[in-house]
């Protein structure tokens, strides 16, 4: 939580001593304090104190160049004026209570840094190491920045508090509809709908709007904030899950056949054949596409802005029907009814993981929005959090009395869990933080079992879906507080929809690019580039980056003796071998001058994202795929040598087969 | 009970009235925008088919020649003003913004071999076939006045090239041998010769202004310091050198056009090695020419086209040409460094953009800041395998095309050749020479 910037606090009491040393050059406006300047007439500065400016002001320059390429700058950067407050006046003679720019804390400036200081710098080329440093200052310098502009976040989360020993547990939805002003009371409201119950629902990305489908064929569409309804229709068939595409303006609606598209006024504008007896749907707003688990099996990928299908995989493990996607890197998890969750992305005919979370059949999993933890249930009536960096195992585990039928995550990290009638959530200590499952953050009863469940982005609410209809819940602390206007704003114009609209469209993720860590693209592929530079010396006839072997100048007369040449030598000699061994005993890869120029895994062909050094769980994932790969094909090498060596009598000519 | 519910007032979020911007809040939090990695290579892709989409260098072509057009001359105070000398012996000044010329003279009898301006401005000196350096006023005659020159000097031999002091009332020119001159005398102030071959062109050092280079006919490089009577060093190089140009920043940097297809860019301190081998022309180059910023330099070729290449890279980055395009023979990048001339053999001058995708006129700060933001993009990710084939992809006439594939067949001949020689002979025995010694003959001092 931001507090106000406090004057001075980040200021150590050393830096005031060294600017009372150091004089700031006087302006125009500022008082004269030397008295051979009174009689002076107040015409255009002279020559003179032009020339007392300018050497300083160069100097300053100087020292601000150079601190962006040191290697560690310092966090809270200050500029000239920054350095003595006490000369900071203003043209009234009022002093500035907070001057320079705002001190940013160490852990917020951490949140917007996207490389690893933990990890040195490759060994390279000088000239390599410092376009490598420079790039690093520059990209600490933008953290910074970015950390600044935190301060101008204009509200703060929801929260809810029980006075000392008070359970948040007991507080019911009435007691907060009465403590909330109108406004949040109103986000509270039932839908009874008996009739075509139980409901699953959908809110669009941005938050404003709200679909739900029941399962006896009705459909409807509204902004739920001014409860204005968009459609309301009956399919006259079975809807198994409904979902927003990535406008409101687009609705895709699984039903008992086959996959629908409605626009935002109940019109069907596609009926899509190739997706037949869907349970559920995902949709991933920046690939643009509608991911569908089907009863045959199936995990079916469609393009929604070329109607293209993208990829049809079949996991294997029969009938699908819980899935939920990792919003983080897009990747789609399927439970399993052997208590296996399997992770999939397009690019990749097999599981990119298979995790085994229960004993007995998945019944729901739910990722966050930071792509750390799963939450799964399972027939075994556990309830685990998994921890989705590392080591893919469990972090917490909690029975329940009846188990979880349906689980989600909201923006800031909390779970709410359905289980029959009830709906339980659950808190952490904050948004990086996973919930614990000891006490339930809050509880609520509905009418009838529960069937769908989300919380709605950018509010503090819940939307259950449950046989009597829907029901939006006030949960505090639930939703991000500060949405980013250009990414999904809720209070966007048509105008401004149709923009975000093209310029998401033109930057559309290809379906390729899923995998398991969303920035592998930014990595040096090392792999494939010791391939090349093999490749390269293959071609060549020789190694071009070759060094060659030191040979030692001949000197004046007298001191180029043979012996004097092989010690210099022998010396050069140990001092490589010594750095060497330096290099090696800290185990990293040593970076080729090409190396600098990150090379890619080549985004037409990843099918298996290309395997970086000292990259966590993605790794054995993949060098365990890798491996299974290898192990086939020995034993279709083995079968094929079996089937020859039985096949056929041996021959001498069967050397020459292989 | 203490509670607390997200609340917005949509006063805060919706614009006022419709003649308002819209609000736009920005919250920077990495988890709000995910797919940084891939959505940045996305845009980056876009940008660069956008830029090869832009990619219209072409500006203008100035005709009015009635020969071909043998050298340029840039105006150094006025960005607007070219010269041009051609092949018949007429000089013509332009005016590139409004695209036409300005003045005709008919200088010599014969090729006009060399025209260079004064560092103020205020003149520019020509050389002919027909043995005569002369002045010109760059103000066009009075009513009723003859055009004629300030000063016409006659000389012994032909000159063939010609080159003006950046400080000094000084100039240089070439023939059989390298005459400094002084402006206000009719003998050079000396002359010096190394070897008994004509020189094809002289140049000036833009900035320690008393070195000149100049290539002669016997396959080498000569350098000079103006102030001492013998020449400094000079460098033999496997085919005639036709021109060189120093670079402006870097005072002891220079680049050779030579007849073996390829530049190659000296340090002037150590000659035995060049700094860099440009190779992607497929015939003989002419001419060459710095940007300003000494970054680039552009080349003319016989071939038919004109390449821009970065002074730190062996490829080119740029490649112009056009069906009507002959031999071009002279090549100049404008002061601004935003634009390129190229005088060719069909009479013509052509005007083209340094930077091919450029939009010309003046940008409003969304679009300057959407190209910076594009520029860094496609630096950025310039290596990716998808986006470098879109970037370095130019369509090449098809003499040029065939003629680079024919090329790259002998070279990799002549290189299985070398490997094979190596493979099959002691261990050591045949040296490994690389691309870049294998054209120096010698450095002599």
């Amino acid at each position: 939580m931001e507090t106000a910037p406090k004057p001075g606090r980040d200021v150590p009491p050393k830096k005031d001593k060294l600017q009372t040393k150091r004089k700031k050059p006087r302006r125009y406006w500022e008082e004269e304090t030397v008295p051979t300047r009174d009689g002076a007439s107040p015409g255009p500065p002279c020559n003179k104190k032009n020339r007392e400016l300018r050497p300083q002001r160069r100097k300053n320059a100087h020292i601000l160049k150079k601190s962006r390429i040191s290697k560690k700058p310092q966090v809270p950067k200050k500029p000239r004026e920054w350095k003595n407050p006490e000369s900071q006046r203003s043209l009234s003679g009022a002093q500035d209570p907070f001057p320079g720019p705002a001190p940013v804390s160490v852990e917020v400036v951490q949140k917007f840094c996207r490389i690893d200081k933990s990890r040195k710098l490759p060994r390279s080329k000088a000239k390599t190491r410092s376009r490598l440093e420079v790039a690093e200052a520059e990209e600490e310098e933008t953290s910074i920045k970015a950390a600044r502009s935190e301060l101008l976040l204009a509200e703060e989360p929801g929260f809810l508090e029980g006075e000392d020993g008070e359970d948040t547990a007991k507080i019911c939805q009435a007691d907060i509809v009465e403590a909330v002003d109108i406004a949040s009371a109103a986000k509270h409201f039932d839908l009874n709908l008996r009739q075509f119950g139980p409901y699953r629902l959908n809110y669009s990305r941005t938050g404003r709007h709200l679909a739900f489908g029941g399962r006896r064929g009705h459909v409807a569409a509204l902004d739920w904030v001014t409860k204005k309804l968009m459609c309301e229709i009956n399919v006259m068939e079975a809807v198994r899950d409904i979902r927003f595409l990535h406008s409101e303006a687009l609705l895709a609606v699984a039903q008992n056949r086959w996959l629908h598209i409605y626009d935002n006024q109940g019109i069907e504008l596609h009926c899509i054949r190739r997706c037949d007896r869907v349970t559920r749907l995902e949709f991933l707003p920046f690939h643009f596409l509608l991911a569908t688990a089907s009863e045959t099996g199936f995990l079916t990928y469609l393009d929604v802005s070329v109607g293209k299908i993208v990829a049809a995989l079949n996991a294997r493990a029969g009938r699908l029907d819980v899935m939920s996607q990792n919003p983080y890197n897009a990747v789609i998890h399927l439970g399993h009814s052997n208590g296996t969750v399997s992770l999939w992305s397009p690019a990749m005919k097999e599981p990119l993981a298979k995790i085994l979370c229960h004993r007995g059949g998945v019944r729901a999993v739910a990722v966050d929005s930071t792509g750390t933890y799963m939450a799964t249930s399972g027939l075994d009536h556990q309830l685990k959090i998994f921890d989705l960096r590392g080591t893919y195992q469990p972090l917490s585990t909690r029975t329940l009395p009846h188990g979880a039928g349906h689980l989600a995550f909201s923006q800031r990290g909390l779970l709410v869990a359905g289980m029959g009638d009830v709906v339980n959530i659950w808190a952490g200590q904050g948004k990086a933080s996973p919930p614990s499952l000891e006490q339930p953050y809050l509880t609520h009863r509905l009418s009838g079992p529960v069937h769908g469940l989300q919380f709605c982005p950018f509010e503090d609410v819940l939307g259950v879906g449950h046989s009597g209809g829907i029901t939006s819940m006030l949960v505090p602390g639930a939703g991000e507080p500060n949405f980013d206007g250009l990414e999904s704003n809720p209070y966007r114009s048509r105008k401004q929809r149709q923009e975000w609209e093209v310029k998401a469209l033109l930057e559309k993720v290809p379906a390729e690019l899923i995998c398991l860590d969303p920035r592998a693209l930014a990595k040096v592929d090392v792999i494939s580039l010791e391939q090349g530079k093999k490749e390269r010396i293959e071609r060549l006839g020789y190694d071009p980056e070759a060094k060659s072997p030191f040979q030692p100048k001949p000197k004046q007369k007298g001191r180029s003796s043979t012996a004097s040449l092989v010690k210099r030598k022998r010396k050069v000699m140990d001092e490589e071998h010594r750095v060497d061994e330096y290099w090696d005993g800290l185990g990293l890869p040593q970076a080729t001058p090409s190396c600098l120029c990150l090379c890619p895994c080549q985004p037409a062909t990843s099918h298996c994202p290309c395997v970086l050094p000292l990259s966590g769980p993605q790794d054995k994932v993949r060098q365990s795929l890798q491996q299974q790969q290898q192990q086939q094909q020995q034993q279709q090498q083995h079968k094929e040598v079996k089937a020859k060596s039985t096949g056929a009598r041996p021959s001498a000519l069967d050397r020459f087969v292989h | 009970m203490k509670v607390k519910m997200l609340s917005r007032n949509p006063d805060n979020y919706v614009r006022e009235t419709k003649l308002d911007l819209q609000r736009v809040p920005r919250n920077y939090d990495p988890t709000l925008h995910p797919f940084e990695v891939p959505r940045e290579y996305v845009r980056a892709l876009n940008a660069t088919k956008l830029e090869r989409v832009f990619a219209k260098p072409f500006l203008a072509s100035l005709d009015g020649h009635r020969d071909g057009v043998n050298c340029l001359a840039k105006h150094p105070k006025n960005l607007a003003t070219v010269l041009s000398g051609a092949c018949d012996g007429e000089v013509r000044i332009w005016n590139l913004t409004q695209r036409n010329c300005i003045r005709t003279i008919q200088a010599h009898e014969g090729f006009v071999r060399g025209i260079c301006t004064r560092f103020c401005g205020t003149s520019f000196f020509t050389v002919g076939d027909d043995k005569t350096v002369k002045q010109w006023k760059m103000d066009g005659p009075g009513y009723g006045e003859e055009e004629e020159p300030l000063h016409t000097i006659l000389g012994k031999t032909v000159y063939t090239g010609i080159d003006h002091h950046w400080k000094e009332a000084v100039f240089a020119t070439c023939g059989q041998q390298v005459d400094i001159w002084d402006e206000q005398r009719t003998n050079p102030i000396c002359s010096m010769t190394w070897g008994f071959d004509s020189i094809s062109s002289v140049k000036f050092n833009p900035v320690e202004t008393f070195l000149l280079g100049s290539c002669a006919s016997d396959r080498n490089i000569v350098l000079y310091d103006m102030r001492q009577a013998t020449p400094l060093k000079k460098v033999i190089l496997d085919m005639r050198t036709n021109t060189i140009c120093w670079n402006p920043m870097e005072a002891f940097i220079f680049t050779a056009a030579n007849e073996d297809y390829n530049l190659y860019t000296f340090d002037m301190r150590a000659l035995d090695t060049p700094v860099m081998v440009h190779m992607d022309h497929v015939s003989a180059v002419l001419d060459v020419d710095y940007s300003p910023t000494g970054k680039e330099f552009v080349s003319a070729s016989f071939d038919k086209s004109i390449r821009i290449f970065p002074v730190d890279k062996s490829r080119s980055r740029e490649v112009y040409h056009t069906k009507r395009m002959q031999h071009v023979i002279c090549v100049k990048w404008t002061s601004d460094s935003k634009y390129i001339m190229c005088g060719s053999d069909e009479m013509n001058i052509r005007l083209w953009k340094a930077n091919a995708s450029e939009k010309l006129g003046v940008l409003t700060s969304r679009e300057k800041a959407a190209k910076d933001y594009n520029q860094k993009l496609k630096e950025k990710f310039q290596h990716y395998p998808h986006i470098k084939r879109i970037a370095r992809h130019r369509h090449l006439p098809k003499s040029i095309y065939s003629q680079i594939q024919e090329q790259r067949i002998m070279k990799e001949a002549r290189r299985r050749k070398e490997v094979n020689r190596i493979k099959h002979s002691k261990p050591g025995s045949v040296p490994i020479v690389s691309e870049k010694k294998k054209h120096i003959v010698a450095v002599v001092k």
